[in-house]
């Protein structure tokens, strides 16, 4: 199959590469990149644990072509905390015990950077009704929506 | 003295990799020279294979080979079972690991190809042509008796895999006595189906095969509650010894009971590396798990109670059909038997018991355990009853309750079924739920609500469990072909940290914090200088895995014994050290000490130091500071407590809101609070799903119907509420912590609470039956029908 360049920025670093037009943005980072911070959890769009930033936004990263994400900035698990510091929202999740396989953790955690971006102060059901793209089938959601809350605290003041 | 670490609900140790990317799942990891493999799967039921056409796959850019069941038959020894019931004439039917001229469910693998990337070997697999011949085929597991019905094995006439019994008592006496005697009892009875159930972990399962053939070895990632179970398994399935059998299970994204089972995928997987001499992986997609990985569940069940006037339960008896899918899977058997019918029981007296299980095959995804394994469905059929038993005689469900609950005990109360509880004080845990919930207010709440066409109900339920499993020698005697003991190796090193090997494996349950805990609890020692290792079969000791609630009770009872053997050790050398008669020596947060002079004393650090240098032994003391401990305990544990739920049903559309649930369990000491309340929460609301919305659809073909997240529901976090979480605590006197598991508590109690609270709003309404999973569609109908009658 033909390949087509890309460059991507993904957590600041910027990558070349010439991919197959059908290969998925979450396989491009997984495979290609070695991210595998970044989860599989499905393949009809419906678990969120693929969840990555694209342009500041969240996108379900297998439901995204390599191709598409052509220019883009990318960020992943990996790129969320400075060094050793961790982003407010992971040390909150750590505190609430947030994760327990912790094989949700990665999208639970890249949807509520964006969720806290676009509501920094959320009720308990807003944070509920966020996560509805998230699936969980460990922590029965209670503690991942307490870390939230607590982070949301945290930055927000 | 500072606070107590064990009892503190301190952070996870294991959590920073998994929050920042960095744990090692196995679909994470890659080796040199990977080679990618894809599995064909059947899309009939039933059907003979014909012809097998793999020719144009094999011309496949990027394919290295092709496999199908002829080439790994004869090679591969069949997928065995591991949980046979003794006097259950059990039909350990073959199991190939890919299908060798039948397929019996859509799912069954059929082939294999191994290509240079995953897309290459799934294009190849779209380019090999099967012809199938099409059998009739049976998915009920009560229809699968029926005469005439399709047959799946020879050797299982009337597709019974077994027929397992448990009676104490004289039940079919009791009943006798019951209908003879209609003024003083009352015998109740239902037809109750616990549906099929997707464990849905949210990590689909994946192995990597490595084999070195130049030194015969094997080195296999997989996706396992038990990589040692794996390992001897692995073993017998591909006849290279277990001694050069590596397999790794580190990190792992749940299981709830899919990853104990042996499957064919990952011995294909091995076999492929055999073959081509490279590491090759293989990943089920999700679409392949919802057909391939086993599901739970699966029961018809007839149920009938008696019981006196006045409420006090004489009698059970209940005949189970419960559906093992096409083939025995690994622990498949031991599910509705031994875990679910020893539990008939559950936290009441009741004298007596009778229960015939038929385990029967029919043509779908086999059936091993899912989170509660037995017991959600035993607790489900005493539970309901009791409702039905209460509604019957007119006395308050709770009421019920507690005049059939066994009295507090400590050490040891024998039940019909045959087994021994450990302790409980279930009225404890009853009373700390009813408390919480104010039970006389909220009746009066719903009387008020029902007046103005507002339906709330309340479901109670009062459970006791068996987990913690078990001693070996009961394993044995109940048909499990293992051991079910635990070993822990605890190790210093010079610098005073310390590694602590465990056998079992946990993937979520939080053990590299709570073991740390102990350990420290023990010996004083920082849980931070303390590194928890576990699933990987070259480094830790034998151990039998995570499931069944069993690795805090049983492997934290190894991991225990070996720091009091340490602390034993470091006395003695203290006391060489310190010049002073051992029996003088105290010990106290992690110093060794001379009595009455705390001064003349060695830290845990100095002797671990001294130990390992070995400058100054004393005669006849080996060098080094590190214990080992099997610990086989002589007992299961019984965790057990009490659920509330208070659900709101909107008559108009059937639409149920779970508003409130309360839990208050009971599982001894708890090593690390935090842990345990995720534990259960996640518990309760995986039995809120079975309640809810998730249950298998197969058509009659045996067509998956549910077989994406679509349309089988995973509960999702705007669809529960908060829970309220209390406990007491009862230890238990057989093991060396105290603790029972709790892995599974939430579920086991969580269906048949929003269950019954369901049924309970609906009671005005004229509704008394209703199949799960209770969606909307189905309450909505349920009501018209009420109506109309
Ligand atoms: S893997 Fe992307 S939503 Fe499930
Ligand atoms: S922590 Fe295991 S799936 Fe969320």
């Amino acid at each position: 199959m033909e390949k087509i360049p890309i460059q991507v920025t993904v957590n600041g670093q910027s990558h070349q590469a010439e991919v197959e037009p059908r290969m998925l943005l979450v396989h491009f980072l997984r495979e290609e990149l070695g991210l595998t911070g970044t989860k599989i959890g499905c393949d009809t769009s419906q678990c969120g644990a693929c969840v990555v930033m694209m342009n500041g936004a969240t996108v379900k990263s297998c439901t995204c072509l390599a191709v598409q994400a052509d220019g883009a900035d990318i960020g992943t698990i990996e790129g969320l905390a400075n060094g050793n510091d961790l982003h407010p929202i992971q040390e909150a999740f750590w505190d609430n015990h947030g994760l327990q396989c912790g094989y949700c953790t990665a999208g639970m955690i890249m949807t509520a950077v964006e969720m806290l971006e676009r509501n920094p102060h959320p009720s308990a059901d807003e944070v509920r009704a966020g996560l509805e793209g998230n699936i969980c089938r460990c922590t029965g959601y209670q503690n991942i929506v307490k870390s939230i809350l607590a982070a949301a605290e945290k930055i927000g003041g | 003295m500072t606070t107590r670490i064990f009892g503190s609900g301190i952070r996870r140790r294991e959590d920073p990799r998994l929050m920042t990317g960095q744990a090692a799942f196995t679909d994470d990891i890659k080796l040199l020279g990977l080679l990618h493999a894809a599995i064909l799967r059947s899309p009939h039921a039933h059907a003979k294979i014909n012809s097998i056409d793999t020719s144009a796959a094999r011309a496949a850019p990027g394919v290295l080979a092709v496999y199908t069941g002829a080439d790994t038959d004869g090679v591969l020894n069949p997928i065995p079972c591991a949980w046979l019931p003794p006097d259950s004439d059990i039909k350990a039917v073959p199991h190939p690991a890919l299908a060798v001229d039948t397929v019996r469910y859509v799912g069954d693998g059929v082939a294999v190809v191994v290509a240079e990337s995953r897309y290459q070997a799934e294009d190849a697999l779209e380019l090999i042509t099967v012809d199938y011949g099409v059998l009739p085929s049976v998915i009920n597991p009560k229809a699968a008796m029926d005469p005439g019905a399709p047959q799946l094995h020879e050797d299982a006439p009337n597709n019974q895999a077994f027929h397992w019994v448990v009676a104490g008592g004289d039940a079919d006496a009791a009943f006798e006595t019951a209908a003879g005697d209609p003024q003083n009892h009352v015998v109740v009875s239902e037809n109750i189906i616990q549906q099929r159930l997707i464990p849905h972990a949210v990590e689909t399962r994946s192995a990597i095969a490595n084999w070195q053939s130049a030194m015969g070895e094997l080195t296999l990632w997989s996706t396992s509650q038990n990589p040692h179970i794996v390992r001897f398994l692995c073993s017998l399935v591909t006849g290279v010894g277990e001694h050069k059998i590596r397999v790794i299970a580190t990190d792992v994204g749940g299981g709830f009971g899919s990853k104990i089972p042996m499957y064919g995928d990952e011995m294909v997987t091995a076999f492929c590396s055999m073959q081509l001499r490279r590491p090759v992986k293989w990943t089920e997609t999700r679409s392949e798990a919802y057909l391939a990985t086993t599901h739970g569940r699966d029961h018809v069940q007839h149920v009938e109670m008696a019981a006196t006037k006045d409420g006090k339960i004489t009698a059970l008896r209940v005949v189970v059909h419960a559906g093992m899918g096409a083939y025995l899977s690994t622990a498949g058997p031991g599910v509705p038997t031994i875990l679910h019918g020893l539990m008939y029981s559950g936290p009441y007296d009741i004298p007596n018991i009778k229960g015939d299980v038929y385990g029967t095959f029919t043509n779908t995804t086999p059936v091993d355990a899912c989170r509660g394994a037995g017991r959600p469905e035993a607790t489900f059929l005493l539970e309901r009853m009791i409702e039905l038993l209460a509604s019957e005689l007119d006395i308050d469900p709770v009421e019920m309750r507690r005049r059939n609950l066994i009295q507090p005990f400590e050490d040891g109360h024998d039940v019909a079924t045959g087994v021994t509880y450990d302790s409980g004080n279930y009225q404890g845990t009853l009373d700390l739920a009813m408390q919480q919930l104010d039970y006389p207010a909220l009746r009066q709440e719903q009387a008020e609500l029902r007046s103005h066409g507002q339906y709330i109900g309340v479901g109670v339920t009062t459970y006791c469990e068996i987990c913690g499993l078990g001693p070996s020698q009961v394993a044995g005697a109940v048909g499990f072909g293992g051991g079910l003991w635990e070993s822990a190796i605890v190790r210093f090193y010079a610098t005073g940290k310390v590694n602590v090997f465990i056998g079992t494996s946990p993937h979520g349950q939080g053990e590299e914090t709570t073991f740390a805990q102990i350990v420290s609890d023990e010996l004083g020692v920082p849980v931070e200088d303390i590194e928890v290792i576990h699933g990987d079969t070259d480094l830790t000791p034998m151990g039998w895995g995570t499931y069944g609630s069993r690795t805090t009770v049983v492997g934290g009872g190894a991991v225990a014994l070996s720091a009091r053997k340490i602390k034993d050790k470091g006395k003695a050398l203290a006391a060489h050290l310190l010049e002073a008669a051992e029996e003088d020596i105290e010990y106290e947060d992690g110093k060794f000490f001379v009595r009455g002079s705390p001064d003349q004393n060695k830290t845990i650090q100095d002797i671990a130091l001294m130990a390992n240098v070995a400058w100054n032994m004393p005669e006849g003391m080996e060098p080094g500071l590190e214990a080992t401990t099997f610990y086989d305990p002589p007992n299961f544990s019984y965790p057990f407590g009490a659920h509330v739920a208070v659900v709101s049903v909107d008559p108009d559309n059937g639409h149920i809101v779970l508003q409130r649930y309360i839990a208050a369990d009971d599982c001894g000491p708890q090593i690390n609070p935090v842990i345990v309340e995720g534990q259960v929460h996640g518990g309760v609301v995986h039995g809120a799903g079975q309640a809810l919305w998730e249950g298998v659809v197969y058509d009659d073909n045996g067509q998956l119907l549910t077989g994406s997240l679509l349309d089988y529901a995973v509960p999702r976090a705007h669809m529960v509420p908060d829970m309220e979480i209390l406990s007491t605590v009862t230890p238990s006197p057989h093991n060396p912590l105290g603790v029972k598991g709790i892995g599974e508590t939430g579920t086991i109690a969580s269906t048949v609470t929003i269950y019954n609270a369901v049924l309970d709003a609906l009671k005005p309404l004229g509704v008394t039956k209703l199949e799960m999973p209770l969606t909307s569609e189905r309450v909505w109908r349920a009501i018209q029908q009420a109506k109309g009658a």
